[in-house]
């Protein structure tokens, strides 16, 4: 990929970060960083610290060590709304919309940051109110006929496809127009159609937004093609870290995934 | 031309946006609204105002409240009759203490303070889910009861404990007290619910609306989004027990006038909650349904012998009407566990296809 052009500025900066529960060692001392416009991975077997990692960085896990530097913000503990009030959205893995809401509520809630009419005035649900939930609506139409979702617009979303759902999820972390989009595994589950719609939907939100993102993803294939760099995560260490070629090629992550050969 | 959905193309976001977006369901409500308003005091008799009417007014409120904490924002609460207590005893402190006060911002200042109250005791909900919530408050319940038994100065040192209405006019016209008209009441009151079950509907549209749904479905995801969550749901408290608040000062003002903290007792509790599990929760019709179906069931049956020429001793009757309002309560439940309200959905997505089922 030719991604000279768009990738900028260092925006995230992971230092140093140790996180336990209990005695169980999650994270040990794992550094890297994110530029802003690029797509970058986060892989490794199972149980290697992925998710914990997006925890610590939307601010969901604290760590006891290390530092997180966020658009040149440095911080140690936060909660997880004033991640989302610094531009971070995130999916979960195990799909965590809202499923007694409709499609179009559920990316509504997106925009709730942006939103600043007083509670009179939406009680009274005049003047300023209205034109504040038109406006956004129509913010979010654009993102449902971005992702192709128009059909379901007023069905609760408790009653759609998994395929979907993972859509909307997108759809409402995408929503909150924010800096860093954090994807927990957006294709987990998914047969190979719906995994190249969601691939190209990761592409355009990168492209056409200019949104970093960092995933999670297991599907080596995916994560060779539409990453610019690749972190390995091996029992909560960093393994490698590098475009997709020079992990591959890396002697360690081979010998993580395949086993080593031990004397 | 049929109701239904199905064939209304709407242009604008607006359109598609407003309170009732199928006009049939504009004109319904509207008629219903004039009919309450114009017909039903001139037609109605003393009986029906003061025994059906104006006791479905008032738990229609009390619904509304408790429904917007424990259906919209998730939050379960057994302590309803506390809150509607607070605004009856604070409207009686108002009123007899400040009588140049019009009786309508008494009845809103008493519904903030159960407001204040109700964020008081909401704030164990930020630790608490569920059942342990409900127990929690409980002891806001318990507590008030207590309090305004316990202390003299809520009741003005009144010998019998009991608090009175006090007579007070608004635009000239006895409102409360023992001269005023069952039918000017009842307008009060109808005035009341209508204006405050329309700002209702207008915040769970909105922002503050989903913010609550959002707590309720999935509160992780919901401060993943950018949802303060003590914020969130200490608001839903506030606001519900405002209502609960304003329905406990019409209680006494509009529908007793005069009472003692057994009017407000665990069982009314019991009762508001009752009617928003059956008329559906996350409903704002649903809490008319479940108020109607909780108030008129009893009094329908009640008359019901009469009105088919059978006559039987008064007890009998009475324990007849008991089962048959318990075995209502389980039909409906079996039939539909989400409420009164969700029939009419259901029935309202089965006209869309109509004739044509697919």
């Amino acid at each position: 990929m030719a991604g000279e052009r768009r990738i900028g500025e260092v925006i995230l900066a992971v230092d140093q970060i140790s996180l336990s529960f209990g005695g169980v060692r999650a994270l040990e001392n794992v550094s890297f960083d994110v530029r802003r416009g690029e797509i970058r991975a986060i892989i490794g077997p199972n149980g290697a610290g992925k998710s914990s990692m997006l925890n610590v960085i939307n601010g969901f896990y604290h760590p006891q060590e290390g530092r997180i530097t966020f658009k040149g913000q440095t911080r140690t503990q936060m909660r997880t709304h004033e991640a989302a009030e610094q531009g971070i959205a995130r999916t979960f893995q195990n799909i965590a919309l809202f499923k007694g809401m409709s499609t179009l509520d559920n990316l509504m809630t997106g925009r709730n940051l942006k939103m600043k009419v007083n509670f009179l005035l939406q009680a009274l649900h005049v003047g300023p109110a209205r034109r504040e939930e038109i406006a956004h609506r129509e913010f979010v139409e654009r993102i449902i006929d971005f992702l192709e979702i128009q059909a379901v617009r007023k069905v609760p979303v408790g009653r759609l496809p998994y395929g979907l759902q993972k859509r909307v999820e997108l759809g409402r972390a995408l929503a909150a127009e924010p800096d860093l989009l954090l994807l927990d595994e957006p294709m987990a589950g998914m047969n190979s159609e719906e995994k190249e719609d969601m691939c190209r939907f990761i592409l355009d939100v990168n492209e056409e937004f200019g949104t970093t993102i960092v995933l999670i993803e297991h599907d080596m294939g995916v994560v060779m093609d539409i990453s610019d760099r690749v972190v390995v995560l091996d029992y909560g260490r960093l393994l490698a870290d590098g475009s997709p070629d020079e992990v591959r090629r890396d002697q360690a992550v081979i010998d993580a995934y395949l086993g080593a050969v031990h004397d | 031309m049929l109701y239904r959905e199905a064939g209304l193309f709407k242009t604008t976001y607006t359109a598609d946006q407003a309170l009732f977006p199928i006009p049939l369901d504009r004109y319904f409500v509207l008629a219903v609204l004039a009919v309450a308003f114009l017909v039903v005091p001139l037609v109605a008799n003393e009986y029906w105002l003061q025994a059906v009417l104006i006791p479905f007014l008032v738990f229609s409120m009390a619904a509304l409240g408790l429904n917007l904490l424990t259906g919209y924002a998730g939050q379960i609460s057994l302590g309803t009759g506390g809150f509607m207590a607070v605004g009856a005893y604070m409207t009686y402190k108002i009123a007899t203490g400040f009588p140049d006060l019009p009786i309508v911002v008494a009845f809103l200042l008493s519904g903030l303070c159960a407001a204040a109250v109700g964020v008081l005791f909401g704030i164990p909900s930020l630790r608490i889910k569920g059942f342990y919530l409900a127990v929690a408050t409980l002891a806001a319940q318990f507590f008030l009861s207590w309090m305004f038994n316990k202390v003299p100065w809520f009741y003005n040192y009144s010998p019998s404990g009991t608090v009175t209405a006090p007579p007070r006019t608004l635009l000239g016209i006895t409102v409360t007290g023992p001269e005023a008209s069952a039918e000017v009441r009842y307008l009060l009151a109808l005035t009341l619910v209508a204006v405050l079950a329309l700002a209702a509907k207008n915040l769970v549209r909105g922002r503050v609306g989903r913010g609550w749904m959002a707590i309720r479905d999935m509160d992780i995801a919901a401060e993943i989004i950018g949802f303060r969550p003590y914020r969130t749901k200490l608001l839903a408290f506030a606001v519900s027990s405002f209502y609960c608040g304003v329905a406990g000062a019409m209680s006494l003002f509009l529908w007793l006038g005069s009472a003692e903290t057994e009017a407000f007792s665990i069982n009314v509790s019991f009762q508001v909650l009752f009617m928003v599990i059956i008329g559906g929760l996350g409903s704002i019709l649903g809490s008319f349904l479940g108020a109607a179906f909780i108030t008129l069931v009893p009094v329908f049956l009640t008359n019901a012998p009469q009105l088919v020429g059978l006559s039987m001793p008064v007890d009998l009757q009475k324990h007849i009407e008991l089962m048959i309002f318990g075995g209502l309560i389980v039909f409906f439940l079996i039939v539909e566990p989400h409420g009164l309200a969700r029939l009419w959905q259901i029935a309202k997505e089965k006209l869309r296809r109509w004739p044509f089922p697919y």
